[in-house]
């Protein structure tokens, strides 16, 4: 928001370092990426041309302080991904699943064959990661998953689908989780050019388009013992990943809530009708205050989500509260900024419908809203409503 | 090599800027590095460092006048790659040029720096003085304008390409030197130190700050010195506005140049490098524009700002 626009003065809560990143971060998106993403989004392609000037930024594994991360805050972070955001939710998913999905589980549950193998190649962009949880059938409940990792000596073979994986198509590895004999999800480092692993790019999609979505077959794919996340405790681990993801979204969709805005309100106050700028009709200053007033309160609250993690009190269910509060509030803005933007509101020149479209990409995915409120449903009567 | 890199904040050219008792209102402003002294930034890392490499050829020595919380502008500076900062506490709205100028030669005689290398003009005052009275008060060569530096090999003098009304000058001046520099020097291929691969191409623009840039920054040496310490008696301004000044406008003389038919080629090089640049060109490819300040330039959606820095949010 435009400084004179703060009025809760919400930039005081950043420090100098972090206000910098954020700064740095958003003119790069805004001069470097956003023409080219607009361009990736209508053909549905990823731009791959922007890892390597992302990773020379410093974006993947950002908060690690070894193999070559530059050590930043958990707000530092969050501040990254709202920037990210507010250039497409197609280029936060891919630092998302890259930081959060890859080279987290990898530097916190993998062995050091495992670190040093993928990691300085993660964070220097030159191998791109992706994170397999979701199968045809399984997606809400990933604990029913059916991927198997049958044990044979001195490994394990691997056979299933995994389906809905973002970079998944162009991904180097993969980290995937599959059933072992005693009936336990485990985690396993792949690199995908593994004999057994075939991959298929996903296509029609109307959201994240530019982003690679992708299916992972495996098909008797042997992996070595060194292939296992040693360090991992099956769906708990996953689940960890998950909670580094969603508070990366609950900043994310701030960004991307803020270029609606901000877009939306421009507008509206050089777009004439009856004689005025839109922008002086009542019912259209109520669209516009009920999205700041909403914006306000999903930042406020994801800052005190960064203030808790960097504590490392961050519980999972304070993440669920952000995650489902601040997707279904950038949602609401973007549709209140496409439909102020009127025709205008439905053609790429304008980013308002492609943020709306990718947002229901992000409703969906890293466990739905409906989800989220069980979560939170769960947590304040200790009834869980999802189990079978 | 060691390069002086002298370095002003001013009010962010993309944010609304309010009037109060006929003067710029300059409290609750947001300020941002002048954008020319950002490509005189991007020019010195340029000139001391071999692309592709880590590796440091010279050091780059950053000057800021001006309050106490200029350190975040000087910072953001440190971070894009330069050394060290100095930092002479001043008010911004009693800098004038002759008493910064006179702040930047005293600091020369501490530094002894090979090269000063400064922005054209600040796109606040927009007076484009310093650097000329600088080189007039240390008695060196001078190089203003400039759109292209090559260094040569044996470090003891600069070629440079000036932007003028005509097209471009090429002049070699004898180091130490004061040079000033204009917009096309962040151009991917405007600047040589001999030690680059000539055919090297920097992505367009200042370079953005990188985290670990950003977190190597705060422990950089920022000298904190009072003008006093130069022996500078008080930074209160020579040049004081007579009444009425602020008020009145006048519309300068066109140039003889601003719809002159120049050499095609430089034209369309000028044309060109508008284009890259994102900013729309205001003339035809046969026509070369007057010098505009920074902030006339648009910035719309999607295209380069010149100036970047912290919009706030
Ligand atoms: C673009 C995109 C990228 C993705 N990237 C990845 C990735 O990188 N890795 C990965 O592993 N997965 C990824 N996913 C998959 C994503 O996590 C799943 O789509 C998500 O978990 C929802 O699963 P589902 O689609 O099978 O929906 P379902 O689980 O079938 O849900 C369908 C609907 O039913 C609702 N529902 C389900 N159970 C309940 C219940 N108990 N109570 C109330 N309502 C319920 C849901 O909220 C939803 O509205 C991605 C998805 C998308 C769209």
């Amino acid at each position: 928001m435009r400084n004179e626009l703060d009025f809760l003065q919400v930039e005081d809560m950043i420090g100098d370092e972090e206000r910098m990143i954020r700064d740095s971060v958003r003119a790069f998106v805004k001069e470097q990426a956003l023409p080219t993403l607009v361009e990736h989004y209508r053909r549905g392609t990823f731009p791959r041309s922007l890892i390597q000037p992302m990773a020379e930024l410093g974006l993947f594994g950002p908060t690690l302080a070894d193999y070559g991360g530059a050590g930043v805050s958990e707000l530092a972070y969050g501040l990254i991904m709202q920037e990210l955001e507010r250039g497409d939710s197609g280029l936060r998913s891919f630092c998302s699943v890259q930081s959060s999905l890859v080279i987290y589980p990898i530097h916190r549950f993998g062995s050091e064959q495992q670190r040093q193998r993928w990691l300085p190649s993660l964070i220097a962009g030159e191998a791109v990661g992706c994170f397999g949880l979701t199968e045809p059938d399984f997606g809400s409940n990933p604990a029913g998953m059916r991927t198997r990792a049958r044990r044979v000596a001195d490994g394990y073979v691997l056979d299933g689908t995994k389906r809905w994986i973002t970079n998944g198509s162009i991904a180097d590895v993969a980290v995937v989780f599959a059933r072992n004999d005693e009936g336990e999800i485990q985690g396993f480092v792949v690199d995908t050019q593994t004999p057994g692993l075939t991959r298929r790019e996903m296509s029609g999609k109307l959201s994240l388009r530019a982003s690679a979505t992708g299916e992972l077959i495996f098909d008797e794919c042997y992996l070595p013992d060194s292939a296992l996340l040693p360090k991992g405790d099956g769906l708990k681990a996953a689940l960890s990943c998950l909670n580094q993801a969603r508070f990366g979204i609950a900043f994310g969709v701030v960004g991307a809530a803020l270029a609606c805005f901000d877009e939306a309100l421009d507008y509206a106050k050089t777009r004439v009708q009856f004689g005025q700028p839109i922008a002086g009709f009542q019912l259209v200053q109520q669209e516009l205050v009920e999205s700041y007033n909403a914006i306000v309160q999903a930042q406020l609250l994801s800052l005190r989500l960064a203030e808790l993690k960097g504590r490392g009190q961050a519980s999972p269910v304070a993440i669920s509260l952000a995650k489902r509060n601040n997707v279904a509030m950038a949602l609401d803005v973007a549709r209140r900024a496409r439909d102020i933007l009127g025709a205008n509101g439905i053609v790429d020149d304008y980013g308002a419908m492609r943020h709306m479209c990718n947002l229901e990409s992000v409703k969906t995915y890293e466990g739905t809203h409906n989800i989220h409120t069980l979560i939170v449903g769960q947590a304040l009567t200790g009834i869980a409503a999802f189990s079978a | 090599m060691k390069i002086l890199v002298t370095v002003k904040r001013v009010p962010d050219p993309e944010q609304k800027v309010k009037i109060k008792d006929n003067a710029l209102d300059l409290s609750g402003m947001n300020f941002v590095v002048n954008p020319f002294d950002e490509y005189a930034v991007e020019a010195a890392l340029r000139l001391t460092e071999k692309a592709g490499t880590t590796e440091r050829l010279g050091e780059v020595v950053v000057l800021g006048v001006g309050p106490k919380d200029m350190t975040q502008q000087i910072r953001s500076c440190l971070a894009m790659g330069a050394d060290r900062a100095i930092l002479i506490e001043g008010n911004d709205d009693d800098l004038d040029s002759e008493q910064v100028a006179r702040v930047v030669t005293a600091v020369y005689e501490q530094e002894k720096p090979d090269l000063v290398l400064m922005g054209k003009q600040t796109v606040d005052g927009d007076n484009n003085q310093v650097p000329q009275l600088v080189a007039g008060y240390l008695k060196l060569p001078q190089a203003t304008f400039a759109c292209s530096l090559d260094l040569a090999a044996d470090q003891k003098s600069l070629l440079a390409a000036r932007e003028i009304d005509g097209g471009t000058e090429n002049k070699r001046v004898p180091l130490p030197a004061v040079a000033s520099v204009d917009l096309r020097i962040v151009l991917p291929q405007s600047v040589k130190n001999n030690v680059t691969d000539a055919s090297h191409a920097y992505p367009e623009g200042p370079r953005y700050a990188s985290l670990k840039g950003i977190m190597k920054a705060k422990r950089k040496p920022l000298e904190q010195k009072s003008a006093a310490d130069l022996g500078i008696k008080d930074l209160a301004p020579r040049v004081q506005p007579g009444p009425g000044d602020e008020a009145r406008r006048a519309t300068p003389a066109p140039s003889r140049y601003q719809s002159g038919v120049c050499g095609r080629a430089n034209a369309e090089a000028h044309r060109r490098s508008e284009g890259l640049l994102g900013l729309t060109p205001n003339v035809n490819a046969f026509t070369v524009p007057a010098p505009r300040s920074a902030h006339e330039r648009g910035d719309k959606h999607g295209q380069r700002s010149i100036g970047r820095g912290a919009q706030r949010r």
